[in-house]
């Protein structure tokens, strides 16, 4: 079935079954590979992506669900100014280890800074819980999330 | 890790690269006698340097690259000994070459220890070419001029030239020999000891293609491989023609298999159009399995069994000093305690994939391995093909662990791809992840410990426990013969057992110490309390007996000066508040020597909080990228610390864990500050993916019996112990 979407303000079309996820969408038929399969059951939030501006685990999201909603990768999220911040935080402070789950972790600290724009450290705990870092660079992600914070837009 | 001839000399060669530029790299003569016929190509290839006229230099990466910052580290040390700019230098990854390259797996802390000095000697040597070539166009004596900033510069002239401009005359100079290459003094560093970003950071954070489960070729298939849930069980019955028939699905096959966890299992493998399409086809799989042998065993088994053997002399020696029965029988107090831990999964987050082209006969393969020169050996003893006829791209990879230190995905994918005859991605789910890993293994150990008069410890002993097959430890299950406190206890004791288990098993990091680690550390704490004397100092004075006899390398004045250090940082020996506690433990491994404190708190209902870690570490003279060092040690810590608190893999046929949320992660949420020091030390620079995993283990259990009087034997802790 053919599926209107709207990707990173570019509108694209996928040819999938409508229980395909959107993750899969994303990374096989439109070959956007930023957004990350961990553990397929929403438990690890690296395939988190926006849904009108709303984090979402794209892993259990199907297709048919996406309906007209601006959808926002990682790829995109670069245009959005709290994600620009984010993005420039991560490489000053050498966020990542392996660097899996960092566009998870960026996609998910946009909603938060958005929510919470001077997050406190139980702020940025309950925010990001949902984000595994296996690598556990966690002490890094929660500086550059506070460093973002405190840089003008 | 096996390394054939670590000692197998290289020499350096310089060459010219298209454009006028220069390519520096080592060869084997042996290897290039056999290869005379390879063209400019190949040194272009295999080089570790390439200097472009434009001034662009480029320097390969040679180690697997899984989370553990080498792409960014090794090269920098090349880059500084280059005196080369920092800013203008492209990090590649080698292709898989290690005639050329030497050592190509990320295993064991060893690449910084195994690579260091020589890629400083490359860097070094390119820069006195390029300052040769420049003297040589300026007719002045080379010692005149000098490098910085990716220029030569004579000072008294005034005159200056980029690499760029001098790199088409330094390819037409003879390379140097590798060990008469000067080096700089640590004073002159530029990048070596500097906080320095990681080089494929802007491509991370921007979602660009890196990880080998981002490939992509052009009309490639997707594949999965289902495999039975008990261990090395085989297809006896399928329904495997309904599901070739199923939407998108291209090939689905069964495979047979082999009786050995290295090579390839027997399994459905079923190839689609899309990945998504494949996965949902395996959901209408029905299979009939034999399960075999492996269906019997059972975690409850293996308690029954070890409890069983202790009743008996170990089967084993490991290792004897003196004589533990008289030891014994000389001691005012004996303390005996029984300790246990699982089996664990690595669960790193990238699950298991590769991309495999097979055409007329030869393979290509894209791997996030961590071993793929063995990987490679793998796939041409499954398909019985010549190694020459497989080439190996190594990709980035969403951690390791030491998982990918085992490459039975890439056996499975040149397999699948060889029968579709296509390019082919195969990509495991997670529960294939968790269910088809090479687990840490368990253990038990029951240890006697005694005292003399004085409170010294005078014997010591150990009935360790383990898994075998066919009377032999598996893989990983063994234990060091000269583990701590041999060498420091006069008479001392140990000996193993073996339950018999059909479980494939490996490397987690810091492999063996990351378990022994919390046995023996938790054990001497016990002892030290049951001398009345404070575990600290009763380490370092059992650290520095003078009737010492210390085995493998080990250095105790290095240890005792760790765990001084990290006493004096966490304010060791004030008194806290009630349910409050600091535990402190120790360990060498990988070359590296750490001790830590953990400062725990529980309350009234038994749960624990983890207030802040202490870790102090020795990895000799230089730590070559702060950012990565401070990373691998909180990372490993905060990774001991979700051992200690979560992990657990129960047995019951195969794995019975499907997903995180049996095999959890600390998350952001209960992230203690982890305080990080590293003590310098006049000793060649060692490796920091493992050493500092180990101390943690023992020093949360350690507190937490301060802050309770209760003691973790048992992992993972269970909480409601201390409600």
């Amino acid at each position: 079935m053919k599926y209107p979407l709207k990707v990173n303000g570019q509108q694209l079309e996928a040819d999938v079954d409508a229980d395909t996820p959107l993750l899969w969408v994303l990374r096989d038929t439109l070959k956007l590979k930023g957004t990350k399969f961990g553990c397929g059951m929403a438990q690890c939030g690296a395939c988190t992506v926006h849904l009108d501006g709303e984090p979402v685990r794209s892993c259990v999201t199907p297709i048919s669900r996406v309906g007209d909603k601006a959808i926002t990768t990682i790829e995109g999220i670069g245009t959005d100014a709290i994600g620009a911040k984010l993005q420039q935080a991560w490489k000053i402070l050498d966020v990542p280890q392996c660097g899996y789950c960092q566009a998870g972790q960026i996609m998910q600290a946009v909603s938060l800074l958005r929510q919470f724009p001077k997050p406190t450290e139980q702020q940025i705990g309950d925010g990001m819980k949902r984000n595994f870092c296996r690598c556990a660079a966690y002490h890094r992600i929660k500086q550059a999330i506070q460093h973002a914070a405190e840089q003008e837009a | 890790m096996q390394i054939a001839n670590p000692q197998r000399r290289r020499f350096l060669q310089a060459s010219a690269a298209l454009g006028g530029g220069f390519l520096l790299s080592l060869y084997l003569p042996p290897w290039r006698q056999a290869n005379a016929a390879e063209t400019d190509d190949m040194a272009h290839l295999s080089a570790h340097i390439r200097i472009h006229s434009s001034g662009m230099i480029e320097i390969m990466s040679v180690i697997p690259e899984i989370g553990q910052s080498i792409k960014t580290s090794l090269t920098m040390v090349i880059a500084d000994e280059l005196d080369a700019d920092w800013a203008n230098v492209i990090v590649e990854t080698a292709p898989l070459d290690s005639a050329t390259y030497g050592r190509q797996s990320a295993g064991g802390s060893r690449s910084i220890p195994s690579h260091f000095d020589q890629h400083r000697r490359i860097g070094a040597a390119a820069k006195q070419m390029l300052i040769a070539a420049a003297a040589q166009q300026w007719q002045v004596p080379a010692s005149e001029c000098r490098a910085s900033n990716s220029r030569v510069l004579h000072q008294a002239s005034g005159r200056s030239k980029t690499y760029g401009e001098l790199a088409a005359a330094a390819a037409k100079l003879d390379a140097p020999t590798l060990d008469k290459v000067t080096l700089k003094k640590p004073s002159e560093f530029t990048l070596i000891g500097k906080f320095t970003t990681g080089v494929d950071n802007d491509a991370i954070v921007t979602g660009q293609p890196l990880f080998g489960i981002d490939v992509d070729l052009p009309d490639m298939l997707y594949a999965v491989f289902h495999k039975c849930q008990v261990f090395g069980g085989k297809v006896r019955r399928s329904n495997v023609a309904q599901i070739a028939k199923l939407p998108g699905v291209r090939h689905a096959f069964v495979v047979d298999g082999v009786d050995d966890f290295q090579g390839i299992s027997s399994g459905i493998a079923i190839v689609a159009d899309s990945w998504w399409q494949a996965e949902k086809a395996r959901r209408q799989l029905e299979v009939e399995w034999d399960e075999g042998w492996a269906k019997q065993q059972n975690s409850p088994s293996f308690d029954q069994q070890a409890e069983q053997l202790w009743q008996q002399p170990p089967a084993a020696t490991l290792s004897r000093e003196g004589d533990v029965t008289q030891g014994f029988s000389e001691c005012s107090k004996v303390i005996e305690a029984e300790y246990r831990y699982p089996f664990i999964a690595h669960g790193q987050l990238e699950p298991n994939n590769c991309t495999a082209v097979w055409q007329q006969h030869k393979l290509t393969m894209w791997v996030p391995s961590q071993a793929p020169d063995r990987g490679r050996r793998q796939v041409a003893d499954a398909l019985n093909i010549n190694e020459d006829d497989i080439t190996v791209h190594v990709t980035r990879m969403g951690g390791g662990f030491g998982r990918r230190l085992f490459n039975d995905y890439m056996v499975e994918a040149a397999w699948i791809a060889k029968q579709a005859q296509a390019p082919v991605k195969l990509l495991w789910n997670r529960q294939d992840d968790f269910q088809h890993d090479y687990y840490r293994p368990g253990g038990y150990h029951k240890f006697k410990a005694g005292l003399d008069a004085n409170g010294q410890l005078h014997a010591f002993s150990d009935h360790f426990v383990s898994f075998g097959h066919n009377g032999r430890p598996l893989l990983a299950a063994s234990m060091h013969a000269s583990e701590f406190p041999i060498g420091f206890v006069p008479h001392l004791q140990y000996g193993s057992s073996l339950i018999a288990a059909q479980i494939p098993t490996g490397w987690l990091r810091a492999p063996t110490s990351n378990a022994m680690g919390f046995v023996f550390q938790c054990m001497l704490d016990e002892v030290a309390h049951a001398a009345g004397q404070d575990p600290l100092a009763f380490q370092l004075a059992l650290l520095r007996r003078s009737d010492a006899k210390p085995a493998n390398g080990f250095a105790p004045q290095r240890m005792a000066a760790v765990l001084e250090r990290v006493g004096q940082l966490s304010g060791w020996g004030k008194t806290l508040p009630k349910g409050q506690g600091k535990g402190i433990a120790c360990y060498y491994s990988h070359a590296g020597y750490f001790a830590e404190v953990v400062h725990a708190s529980v309350d009234a209902k038994g749960a624990i909080s983890i207030e802040k870690v202490w870790a102090v570490g020795d990895v000799g003279q230089f730590i070559v990228n702060p950012s990565g060092a401070q990373h691998q040690v909180q990372g490993s810590i905060l990774e001991g610390l979700s051992q200690a608190l979560y992990q657990k893999v129960e047995i019951d046929g195969g794995a019975q864990v499907s997903n995180y949320h049996q095999h959890k992660l600390l998350t952001m949420d209960a992230v203690p500050p982890v305080e990080v020091e590293f003590l310098p030390s006049d000793n060649p620079t060692t490796g920091l993916g493992e050493p500092a995993l180990p101390p943690v283990i023992p020093a949360l259990c350690n507190a937490l019996f301060v802050a309770t009087g209760k003691r973790v034997r048992q992992l993972p802790i269970k909480p409601e112990m201390f409600a």
